[in-house]
């Protein structure tokens, strides 16, 4: 067998496989819930039900989305310009660090929102300079660099959290002090949980949006990102777009640990993200790297989570299915991609 | 070469037509190759050769019209099948692995990914070799190869799939002349053997020599098709463009200052390409400068230097009397030096940017944003301007630039360099693969931009080109520079000593 590429895919093949994708993502779905015991149908209804049945499923879901349309902005942005950062998960803690930090009692209102979200930003960026510099200093691969630094970070934080950050009334839980009620993000409307964070996000997308398509720093990172060498030729700063878009990319990032801190969570605990920046790269790879796409995405993958909790008090089926689900619906999307620019022949 | 009107047809093309969009690269194209015989097709750059050789290939399926090999169809988009058939192609851009070797190369697609048997594939590609005169060493990594010798890697492929029927698509428009030569001579004994040709190019004295009938393409219709002895290079040219042309010739012109100067510069060996040792060069206001050479001996190293993209690692480098503090693309361009680059797919153009953005790569920061906005519209309308302005045939400036014809593309990466009214110009092989109406454009421009007193640097493994533009000639060999030659005091042959560098020895004892 042997892949032959096509030279003028049809849009019947552009839609049709990405939707294929998808179908047989369901598909893997049912034979989960078959597999567990249940019944597919009903497993499958349940997640949409848990995800989107309700005004507060819905809120819930639109929660879960806020820090990963971050991640997946800083995602997005660092692919463009084909600087790997795998590393939004400690990014995102850093935020967090960040939000505690300020948020509880260093700064008094009404500045400490406006402060603690920019200096989350620069602790974000300030945490992915390192790995970018190495990288165009001295060609260290950013992939290895950032993945590591994700363990240390998480490191880090469970020793913040068992020393200097540890909450005296905790009761001995590894969790950071509350934040003051000044430093919390409020809710959008009164009474319902959705915090100004999702706004903050959607704001994010589109603010990366009009930088890659009307800035010429976008139009830097994209020709960074397709063809450095051609970059170079026509006297843009290959290495100065890169540290750019790393610190944008990195400040994206912490603003997730930055709102689920100061929005959702109040406080700082070592479970604060389960995976949302490594989720990140599903969510933007899903959306072809497209900042509004993210956003789509971010609530399709966060719907998935929250409706398979909901789906699992209800049938039984493990919550591992989420997991799963996402890995195959990134596989089948990473193959029908592949399919619509070649195909297969044998031979 | 043998001619024989009554030889077997190995391939027929009837009533091809491919339209993209709007534009019909190919209207109803009719073309037959027999056993033994070279085929040129020629035209305009645009005129549809590459778009017809793909239908050929299965790359592209026709809208109308039939392929038929040895007498049998061709079914339509399915490069197996034809080369199944015995077609084989060498395209345009080379589609080698650069990290693969040659032998893996050549059977790469041949066998299945998985079958790991090499002996026989050694064996037969050893015979090849030997038989078309086609030497290359079977376990070089191709990413090391020159562009020579990668092209004798793919002739090899397509010998090693047995193709009966060759398609050599611009073969030679990257070759230095003599690795043009050996390529010809590989044809002819292919030839001798019953292959059968169809050989693009646009350089005509090439096309005199090799082909025994020419096919002429405009806007994507036949328009000729003469034997070669019966034709000349003059009405070829006709035949192409529809009309007389005529080169233009730069007349003398009294030179103003020194606009740019090399002093005893000097740059490192890189492997096997050498150095610049001791190069000393003015460019002067109004004066166009030749540096004649076989391509390799040190003109990348210099181009990179005039063009910002390297500092010297000795000597000096003066821009209008002073010394630059920095000197980066970006510099360079600001302080009007307008670069035509030799790889116009790496450096030149961004393949998947469309016209507008690959219009604007290199004024995009002064001219075309205000504050770190992006102006779009001047950016688009700048991009139409070359498009009108250069004769850039596409559908219009959204078409991503990987879609042009290599003729066409390059004329959009002249328009941007030409388009701020440079002060200094490096012409790095630029007419390479423009078709000769292209080449007297491109040339009548750099004469123009000569006359309103721009210095220009023009790199060229052309001779003719070179004696008919340059005011003044320096030829490189082995990284070193002659001293300068005036208009019209050196003999080609002369140029042709200091090329193989036989005369460098006696300027340095006299
Ligand atoms: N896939 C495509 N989509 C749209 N237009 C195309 C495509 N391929 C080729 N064209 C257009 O078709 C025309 C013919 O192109 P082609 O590459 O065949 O020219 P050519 O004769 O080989 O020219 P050159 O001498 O410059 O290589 C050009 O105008 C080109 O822009
Ligand atoms: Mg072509």
């Amino acid at each position: 067998m042997r892949l032959e590429t096509i030279p003028n895919p049809s849009a019947a093949r552009k839609v049709g496989l990405p939707a294929l994708a998808l179908l047989a993502t369901l598909g893997v779905a049912m034979l989960l819930a078959l597999i567990a015991g249940a019944n597919p149908f009903a497993v499958l209804g349940q997640i949409a039900r848990g995800a989107l049945g309700s005004k507060l499923a819905i809120l819930e879901t639109l929660n879960r989305a806020t820090p990963l349309i971050f991640t997946g902005l800083a995602v997005a942005v660092a692919f463009r310009a084909k600087l790997w950062n795998i590393g939004a998960e400690a990014q995102l803690y850093a935020g967090a660090i960040v939000a505690v930090v300020l948020g509880t009692g260093a700064l008094g209102s009404p500045l400490v929102l406006p402060v603690s979200a920019g200096a989350a930003m620069l602790a974000g960026a300030a945490l992915l300079l390192g790995p970018v510099l190495l990288k165009t200093r001295l060609g260290v691969d950013e992939v290895v660099t950032t993945l590591l630094l994700n363990f240390i970070m998480l490191l880090f934080v469970s020793y913040l959290l068992e020393g200097p950050m540890k909450d005296p009334m905790g009761m001995g839980w590894p969790k950071s002090p509350a934040l003051i009620p000044e430093a919390r993000l409020p809710r959008i409307v009164e009474g319902l949980r959705l915090h100004w964070g999702f706004a903050l996000a959607i704001i994010a997308a589109v603010a990366v949006w009009v930088i890659q398509t009307r800035t010429t720093l976008g139009f830097e990172i994209r020709a960074v990102g397709q063809n450095p060498e051609a970059a170079r030729f026509a006297g843009m700063p290959v290495n100065a777009v890169l540290v750019k878009t790393a610190l944008l990319s990195g400040g994206l990032a912490a603003l997730a640990g930055w709102s689920e801190v100061a929005g959702l969570k109040g406080h700082l605990s070592s479970d604060l993200s389960p995976g949302f920046g490594y989720t990140g790269i599903i969510v933007a790879m899903l959306a072809l790297l497209h900042p509004l796409g993210v956003v789509v995405t971010a609530i399709f993958v966060a719907g998935i989570f929250v409706g398979s909790d909901a789906m699992s008090r209800a049938a039984g089926v493990p919550t591992y299915i989420a997991d799963m689900l996402l890995a195959t619906a990134l596989l089948f999307m990473v193959l029908a991609i592949l399919l619509t620019k070649m195909r297969v022949v044998r031979g | 070469m043998s001619r024989d009107s009554g030889a077997e047809v190995v391939l027929r093309l009837d009533r091809i037509t491919k339209r993209f969009g709007a534009l019909t690269a190919n209207d109803a194209v009719s073309l037959t190759l027999r056993r033994g015989e070279v085929v040129a097709l020629l035209g305009e750059n645009g005129a549809g050769k590459t778009t017809l050789m793909n239908i050929l290939f299965g790359h592209y399926v026709a809208d109308a019209g039939s392929v038929e090999v040895f007498g049998r169809p061709l079914p339509p988009g399915n490069p197996r099948a034809a080369l199944a058939a015995g077609v084989g192609m060498v395209h345009q851009h080379f589609t080698l692995a650069g990290n693969l070797t040659v032998l893996e190369n050549i059977r790469l697609g041949t066998e299945g990914l998985w079958s790991r048997s090499y002996a026989g594939a050694r064996e037969k590609v050893a015979r090849l070799s030997r038989d078309f005169g086609l030497s290359v060493d079977p376990d070089a990594r191709v990413g090391r190869l020159s562009v020579g010798e990668r092209q004798r890697v793919e002739i090899l492929k397509a010998l090693y799939r047995d193709a009966r029927v060759l398609i050599l698509d611009e073969p030679t428009a990257v070759l230095t002349p003599q690795e043009a030569e050996a390529l010809f001579a590989t044809l002819r004994k292919a030839t001798a053997r019953g292959l059968s040709v169809i050989f693009i190019s646009h350089k005509l004295h090439e096309v005199m020599g090799v082909a025994d009938r020419c096919v002429v393409l405009r806007h994507g219709r036949v328009v000729g098709e003469v034997d070669t002895h019966a034709t000349d290079k003059a009405a070829l040219a006709a035949l192409m463009v529809g009309g007389e042309l005529s080169l233009p010739r730069a007349e003398a012109r009294t030179p103003g200052p020194v606009l740019m100067r090399l002093d005893q510069v000097s740059t490192p060996d890189r492997g096997a390409a050498p150095g610049l040792k001791a190069v000393s060069l003015e460019l002067r206001a109004g004066q166009i400068t030749g540096l004649a050479g076989v391509s390799g001996n040190g003109q990348a190293a210099l181009a990179e230097i005039v063009g910002g993209l390297a500092l010297p690692a000795a000597g000096q480098l003066w821009l209008h009397g002073q010394e630059p503090e920095t000197w980066t693309p970006r510099e360079a361009l600001a302080r009007g030096v307008a670069r035509i680059p030799e790889d116009r797919h790496h450096q030149g153009s961004i393949a998947d940017f469309d016209l507008t953005e690959n219009a604007v790569l290199e004024g995009y920061r002064t001219r075309f944003s205000r504050r770190g906005w992006m102006d779009w519209r001047a950016a688009r309308a700048f991009a139409e301007g070359i498009i009108k302005g250069y004769d850039v045939r596409c559908p219009g400036p959204e078409t991503r630039i990987r879609l042009l014809s290599g003729g066409n593309m390059q004329k959009l990466i002249l328009g941007r360099a030409l388009a701020p009214g440079p002060d200094i110009i490096l012409a790095n092989q630029p007419v390479r693969g423009l078709d000769v109406g292209a080449i007297a454009y491109v040339q009548a421009q750099l004469i123009a931009a000569r006359d309103r007193g721009a210095a220009v640097l023009l790199i060229s493994e052309d001779l003719d080109e070179i004696m008919s533009l340059s005011d003044v000639v320096h030829v490189m060999s082995q990284g070193r520079l002659s001293p300068a030659f005036a208009r019209g005091t050196m003999t080609a042959a002369e140029l042709g000593l200091w090329m193989a560098g036989q005369k460098f020895g006696e300027a340095h004892a006299a």
